[in-house]
């Protein structure tokens, strides 16, 4: 069994973004709080630190969750996907044009997670429907857009997902 | 809103986790998905010494179906359950249940003994528990013993899991051929805590129905078939029966109606779905 004391500082090594990262972490550090400071991984953002508000979603092994509610020390030899995965070379994702192109954001403080939930969800080849879409954003909260936007973007994306599928 | 100083255990074996729960007593809190633990950490309402993390045991990350019941470990979230492919045929209550809970984002690591082990009265699984008859299997260093669910959740927020017991897993009874079952609950938001929660078993010969979010705990009530008036009667007695309370959300006669309303509704569905 591996015990790490609460005052020590433990060296945490993870996956992020595909690339070997390591920062040093107490037990009670949050995950969210080492990608921000430990790592400099700043796109994740904080809002409630209690699971509600869905700012801090990353994907843990894939599948998205709340860095908040996760121990960075949880998080030890996994693969941690953020916001600044998505484009690593300055080129956006067809979401995140997609976003652009629908005003799905105005100041931007939701969207890293809400990008990471929608993300996860078109890599499963969804069927373009706006009640699963609304399910999945159920997990965030938006106080400018209102939700139609992201709504648009996400639903246009599955669209031309299951376009093309149809085509091949 | 940052957790207070604590010890991190990584369990890799369930021997480990109930040894280390031994020692440390009431100072140490096991930690599963984290989903109600995390956020009471963050704001500081629970200060354990000691957290032990159960999350990765690799013995009870497993749902077994033994032909009479669905066993789903410690570990097993509350998403591997809903994804679990016999789901729908062999625990259809619980194939209803499972998206109403929190978000997708949370039940991607909650797990579903974590949310047995917290009893909160309005959780969807501890009243599919209660209605369904099913067990809870708790070991401590001591050896394994199984409760009921209605021995199990004692009140609210309290069950009988003593502090150097694990919630190592639990029982859900599979589907009955023919009966039919249905899931419904109204919360303000969605995926809030339900207001009130209703699971119903329609058998050939009868109705169980389960009530959450009123009582302390989970009520169940075992009726002959009803219909009309009589349904009426029995929801209205049932929600009569539950001693409901105002609180800041809503009224003790709104949720009233709601169980009365509800129920009906989820009584319906329950007999149509019968096979
Ligand atoms: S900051 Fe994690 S859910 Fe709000
Ligand atoms: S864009 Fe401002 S909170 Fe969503």
């Amino acid at each position: 069994m591996k015990r790490l004391e609460a005052d020590g500082r433990h060296r945490v090594g993870l996956a992020l973004n595909g690339r070997e990262a390591s920062g040093w972490a107490e037990p009670r550090m949050l995950l969210s709080d080492f990608l921000r400071h430990e790592l400099g991984a700043t796109g994740t953002h904080v809002g409630c630190e209690h699971g509600v508000c869905g700012a801090c979603t990353v994907r843990l092994d894939g599948t998205p969750v709340r860095a908040c509610l996760t121990l960075a020390v949880q998080a030890e030899g996994r693969r941690v996907d953020t916001v600044e995965g998505l484009a690593p070379e300055g080129e956006l994702t067809e979401l995140q044009r997609a976003f652009r192109r629908h005003h799905a954001l105005q100041c931007g403080f939701c969207t890293p997670g809400i990008l990471m939930s929608l993300t996860a969800w078109l890599e499963t080849n969804p069927a373009p429907h706006e009640g699963e879409i609304r399910e999945l954003l159920s997990g965030h909260l938006c106080r400018c857009t209102g939700y139609s936007g992201i709504v648009a973007a996400a639903l246009e994306i599955a669209e031309a997902q299951a376009g093309r599928r149809a085509d091949d | 809103m940052k957790p207070a100083p604590f010890d991190y255990l990584r369990a890799e074996a369930e021997e480990e986790a109930v040894s280390a729960l031994a020692e440390a007593g009431d100072d140490a809190r096991l930690l599963a998905g984290g989903q109600t633990l995390m956020p009471m950490l963050n704001m500081r309402l629970v200060e354990p010494a000691v957290l032990i993390d159960i999350s990765r045991l690799p013995g009870r990350a497993a749902i077994a179906d033994d032909g009479t019941a669905i066993e789903v470990g410690a570990a097993v979230t509350q998403a591997s359950l809903e994804a679990w492919p016999a789901l729908a045929g062999r625990a259809p209550l619980l194939a209803r249940a499972l998206p109403l809970i929190g978000h997708a984002q949370t039940r991607s690591r909650g797990t579903v003994c974590g949310s047995l082990a917290f009893a909160d009265p309005a959780a969807e699984l501890p009243l599919c528990l209660a209605t369904l008859g099913g067990e809870v299997v708790l070991r401590s260093r001591a050896g394994t013993r199984t409760l009921a669910a209605t021995a199990f959740q004692t009140g609210m927020l309290s069950t009988a899991c003593r502090e150097d017991e694990m919630v190592a897993a639990a029982r859900f009874p599979a589907a009955e051929p023919g009966a039919g079952y249905a899931f419904a609950e109204f919360a303000r938001r969605h995926g809030d805590f339900a207001i009130v929660a209703v699971a119903v078993i329609a058998r050939e010969n009868g109705l169980r129905i389960g009530v959450g979010g009123v009582a302390e705990r989970p009520v169940v009530a075992e009726w002959p078939l009803l219909e009309g008036d009589a349904l009426d009667d029995a929801l209205d007695a049932l929600a009569w029966s539950l001693d409901a309370d105002d609180d800041p959300h809503v009224s003790a006669h709104y949720r009233r109606a709601l169980v009365q309303g509800l129920g009906r509704r989820t009584v319906l569905a329950a007999l149509e779905a019968r096979t």
